[in-house]
């Protein structure tokens, strides 16, 4: 007798003994998932950006090229056999622009996982403390944002050579900070709620409050925010491959190949537009699904109904 | 964990105000201040809410005693003081001989078993992130009593307080407000509390659930022998649920006395315009009643006048006292004492008056 | 499901009716379907009568005055008939409705921070009032007629709060502010909203005063919105207890507070705590009001009604005459509740005493003491 009847299925019979559900209401989950569902440009891309995903993870294992092995033919234009064409060296484009794709992508999603983390748990302890631990955090924070990101990535990549991992750490250690700004001002007003200081009266200690209480409450904007943070990582990575500091060959990147290919604009435009295509649509559809999920957690979308 | 021990010799009871049994918390000349902060880059204090002012009362063992109010009493401020919720600027509290007021929330974690607090808000006290069965399981949790058999004893608790147990699984915003404020309720037994604040838990509720939380609260406490300490504004809910009812004006306890004589026979001008002001649901009595009525609302608790706080609303000082009479209550904090009436009373010059 | 002004309440003199409400619904389309917040409605207020609405949260109080006075949103659907001094008021183009509000018919809502605006003095804003309806008043006897407006409404030195801002003043005296926009015009009807539900004790039995000061005045009919069972007791000649979008019992007050006839009244007047006795038990409903998106066919308070039977289940229960005159009931078995009490009718539960009984056996048993204590 544990289910409940759906406000929107008339005519199922509710059973007697479960009368006192008839204030039914959609779970906020349900509420944020109908919203996203609806958004159409937020749909479509997720789609795409889905496929591009599979395609990049799934796709060197079934293509019979790889993006490290030469073959016979150099600088052809795309065709059935070289979909994306070939480069000078003979590399086929087609399995370069999978691995480079698959390659921003890693570090794209290790960026937003990272600062998300990092940025999430600092703001929080910031918003929760306020005061002095607040003021001090956030002096910090502020430092961070002020940093010429450029300046910072290309000497500490400089240094590390050029492992993807390296590349995603340095972003995610100059990004985390707009997270935290979110979420502390989310935390600032969260603490007030009741059920916080429930949790208080009942001996909870600060840590229990905030990651049990304070973050999970604070996922709406999380997530949005990291969404958004895939899309800056592409663009970083993108931006310091393109300038030598990023990705190393052998490895390849989106950022890499375009740069790779700058001299060839004008005689093998493919070796170009193809990657720098790829970096758009990840660039725009990231951005679409971040759209459809801040309209869809948006409370003042909510409708009270009486 | 052990907690030093303070004292722990109970204080003496207070004169005259009734209750019988052990006193199981008592409240000395309870302060609390709230600073106000001016504007700008520099903010500096520029006054204070005088929110409590010198509260004393003792909650006896099985007792419910209320604490009655309008808004800006400082009945709030002293239910969440007296639980350490906010820290007290001057007096004691003392629970069962044991000084709660300066320890520190390390040393308060034991005690929180035994003292709980039930909110007025069920929507915004329940965490909507987690289910039903999650909630009622944290207090057992953080005091590390989770163990096995503790779901049947969550389970328990939702049958106890008149819940489906089965519907441990759902989350708070599936329920209606007097559920959920049943929730609350199991939160607050799951640690099996001596002392429970229960903070208007009516207020926000229909009438015809709030009697079911009303009966629910009653059985709990006559079965389990709780204190409650009953923070309300509804006067009628009060006289039905409370042994004892303290009333409270701008921070100062004005009168505290037997449920039923309070209403019988309030002496304090305050008092008796508030049971005035309670519309009766009954048509021939409700238009055939005295009134005493006040005038305007309540002032400021930031600067609250001199003397007796009520004077500037009072129906007697304006109407009945002589220029000379009112010199003392312009001049003189009135105390909370018996002035022949039986029961104390903060006015210089109360009598009972009966109302109803 | 529409009711006819033959089953609806009915004024004394049938043609001496202010107002009439006939068959009044209300339906807000939403994402999960439709909402049928009022489902036929209707009441007659004759001239100077005061009619008490209540009901709990959702029962469709507000939304009836709301349609009533034309203030709804354009999504939702009126249905029915609203009718002042014989003019059909649905449909009528807002100008002209205009003409009426304020004049006609005068509203007092909840918080008077949403009809007041914060930008004008209450003094400009009650001038405003009056000139809106009387064009060739001058300025200067405009504040005039503020000022003692203000007084009579119990505002202390008035010609000094003429000049206050809304924001300077305490909300009772906000409430006393609406108050005198609501009788500026001399309306012959004034609707209030919840009208001390913001409010203090002490400050209600003022503001309530200062509203029939304000009828007495005016001479004005009345209906009052409220959930306090109280304050209509007070305040009013004649009741309707609204339930899930109807009205669901109507009558004399003595008639509801006396010899209620529907099961929903009695429960409420069994559930509420009073200062005036001591009662053993308070007698709760069960239950929730229904969802009103997609309500189930038969009674809407079977679920929770004691009395039900199977027919509840399937036919809802028209007004009908109950005992007096004007007094109607919804409910089959009306005749059954003739001197009969509420504890009678409704169960007293509280606590599970099953689980209550096991639960304080392991408290008093069971539990390991505290070392810490």
């Amino acid at each position: 007798m544990t289910d409940i009847q759906a406000p929107g299925s008339p005519g199922t019979e509710v059973p007697r003994s479960e009368n006192e559900f008839t204030v039914k209401q959609r779970s906020q989950t349900q509420l944020i998932l109908r919203r996203f569902l609806r958004h159409r440009a937020a749909m479509i891309s997720l789609a795409v950006f889905l496929l591009i995903l599979l395609w990049a993870f799934i796709g060197p294992h079934l293509w019979h090229y790889s993006y490290q092995k030469y073959t016979p033919d150099n600088s052809q234009a795309p065709s059935a056999k070289h979909p994306f064409g070939t480069n000078s060296s003979g590399y086929d484009s087609y399995a370069q622009v999978m691995r480079g794709t698959q390659t921003s992508l890693k570090i794209a999603i290790l960026t937003a996982l990272g600062s998300t983390l990092l940025g999430a748990v600092w703001g929080a302890i910031a918003g929760f403390y306020r005061g002095i631990v607040d003021a001090v955090m956030m002096r910090i924070t502020d430092l961070v944002l002020t940093l010429p990101l450029f300046a910072i990535a290309l000497v500490i990549s400089s240094r590390t050579g050029g492992d993807w991992y390296w590349i995603a750490i340095v972003i995610a250690g100059l990004t985390w900070a707009y997270v935290s700004r979110v979420v502390r001002s989310t935390v600032l007003s969260l603490r007030e709620k009741e059920f916080v200081e429930a949790a208080r009266a009942l001996g909870a200690s600060d840590v229990r409050i905030i990651f049990r209480h304070l973050l999970p409450n604070s996922l709406g904007p999380i997530i949005v925010n990291a969404t958004v943070l895939v899309a800056t990582g592409i663009l970083t990575e993108t931006a310091l491959s393109f300038l030598g500091f990023g990705v190393q060959p052998p490895d390849t990147s989106l950022g890499l190949l375009v740069s790779q290919a700058q001299t060839a604009v004008t005689t093998r435009p493919w070796l170009f537009y193809i990657p720098g295509a790829f970096i758009i649509a990840i660039a725009l559809t990231i951005n679409f699904i971040g759209d459809g999920l801040r309209d869809a957690f948006d409370p003042r979308q909510q409708r009270v109904r009486q | 964990m052990s907690a030093p021990v303070q004292a722990a010799a109970p204080l003496p009871p207070l004169p005259g105000h009734g209750g019988t049994g052990e006193p199981v918390l008592q409240v000395r000349d309870l302060v609390k201040h709230f600073p106000v902060m001016s504007r700008g880059v520099i903010r500096r204090r520029v006054g204070d809410v005088h929110a409590v002012c010198g509260v004393s009362f003792d909650l006896h063992e099985n007792e419910t005693l209320g604490l009655v109010g309008e808004s800006g009493s400082g009945k709030t401020t002293t239910s969440r003081t007296v639980l350490g919720l906010e820290k007290a600027t001057s007096g004691q509290v003392v629970y069962r001989g044991r000084e709660l007021t300066g320890l520190s929330r390390r040393q308060m974690r034991p005690l929180r078993r035994e003292l709980q607090i039930v909110f007025q808000d069920p929507y915004a006290s329940l965490d909507p992130r987690i289910t039903v069965h999650e909630i009622v399981a944290e207090p057992l949790r953080i005091h590390g009593r989770y163990g096995p058999g503790a779901r049947d004893e969550v389970r328990e608790l939702l049958r106890l307080v008149g819940l489906n147990p089965e519907h441990g699984n759902r989350f708070a915003h599936e329920f209606s407000g007097g559920q959920r404020q049943r929730i609350g309720i199991a939160r607050a037994l799951a640690l099996r509390p001596k002392v429970v604040v229960l903070d208007e838990p009516v207020s926000a509720l229909d009438v015809s659930i709030q009697a079911g939380v009303l009966n629910l609260l009653m059985d709990l406490q006559s079965e389990l022998g709780l204190s409650f300490l009953f923070v309300a504004h509804d006067l009628s809910v009060m006289r039905h649920v409370a042994g004892r009812v303290a009333v409270m004006y701008l921070g100062h306890l004005v009168e505290i006395a037997p449920a039923r004589e309070l209403f019988a026979r309030p002496a304090h001008p305050y008092t008796q315009a508030l049971v005035s002001a309670i519309p009766l649901p009954d048509p021939r009595k409700e238009r055939a009643r005295k009134r005493i009525t006040v005038q305007g609302d309540v002032p400021s608790p930031i600067r609250p006048p001199s003397g007796c706080r009520f004077r500037t609303r009072c129906p007697k000082f304006a109407h009945q006292l002589t220029e000379s009479e009112r010199t003392s209550c312009v001049e003189q904090v009135p105390e909370l004492i018996d002035r022949g009436g039986g029961n104390p009373v903060a006015c210089h010059y109360a009598e009972t008056v009966q109302l109803l | 499901m529409t009711t006819t002004s033959s089953e609806g309440v009915r004024a004394g003199a049938a043609n001496d009716a202010v107002l009439e409400v006939d068959g009044l619904g209300v339906e807000f389309p939403t994402e999960d379907g439709i909402v049928r917040a009022v489902r036929g409605v209707g009441y007659s207020l004759g001239r100077g009568e005061s009619l008490g609405i209540v009901g709990e949260s959702g029962a469709g109080k507000s939304v009836t005055a709301m349609a009533v006075m034309g203030l709804l949103p354009a999504t939702a659907k009126v249905r029915g008939s609203v009718r002042f001094e014989g003019t059909e008021l649905l449909g009528l183009p807002d100008g002209r409705l205009s003409d009426i509000r304020g004049k006609g018919i005068a509203m007092i809502f909840q918080d008077p921070m949403t009809s007041l605006n914060p930008v004008y003095t209450v003094g400009f804003q009650i001038a405003e009032t009056l000139q809106r309806h009387h064009p060739d008043l001058k300025a200067r006897d405009a504040r005039t007629r503020a000022v003692e407006l203000l007084g009579t409404v119990g505002i202390p030195s008035p010609e000094r709060r003429v000049d206050n801002y809304p924001h300077e003043l305490s909300g009772g005296m906000r409430q006393r502010v609406v108050i005198a926009i609501a009788m500026a015009n001399d309306p012959d009807v004034i609707i209030a909203d919840e009208p001390t539900t913001a409010l203090d004790v002490t400050v209600q039995a003022q503001i309530l005063d200062a509203l029939e000061t304000a009828r007495a005045e005016t001479g004005a009919a009345l209906v009052l919105i409220t959930h306090d069972l109280g304050v209509v007791a007070g305040h009013t000649d004649r009741v309707a207890v609204m339930y899930a979008g109807r009205i669901v019992e109507t009558g004399s007050v003595e008639d509801i507070f006396y010899t209620p006839r529907m099961p929903y009244t009695l429960g409420l007047l069994g559930s509420l705590p009073r200062l005036d006795r001591e009662e053993e038990r308070l007698t709760p409903i069960t239950g929730s009001p229904p969802s009103l998106l997609n309500l189930p066919p038969g009674c809407p308070f079977s679920p929770r009604c004691p009395m039900r039977r199977d027919v509840c289940d399937s036919d809802e229960p028209p007004l009908r005459p109950a005992g007096r005159d004007s007094h109607l009931s919804a409910c089959h078995f009306a005749e059954e509740l003739v001197d009969t009490g509420a504890e009678q009718v409704f169960d007293t539960a509280g606590a599970d005493s099953e689980a209550l009984a096991r639960f304080a056996d392991a408290t008093s048993t069971g539990q390991p003491e505290e070392d810490s204590l």
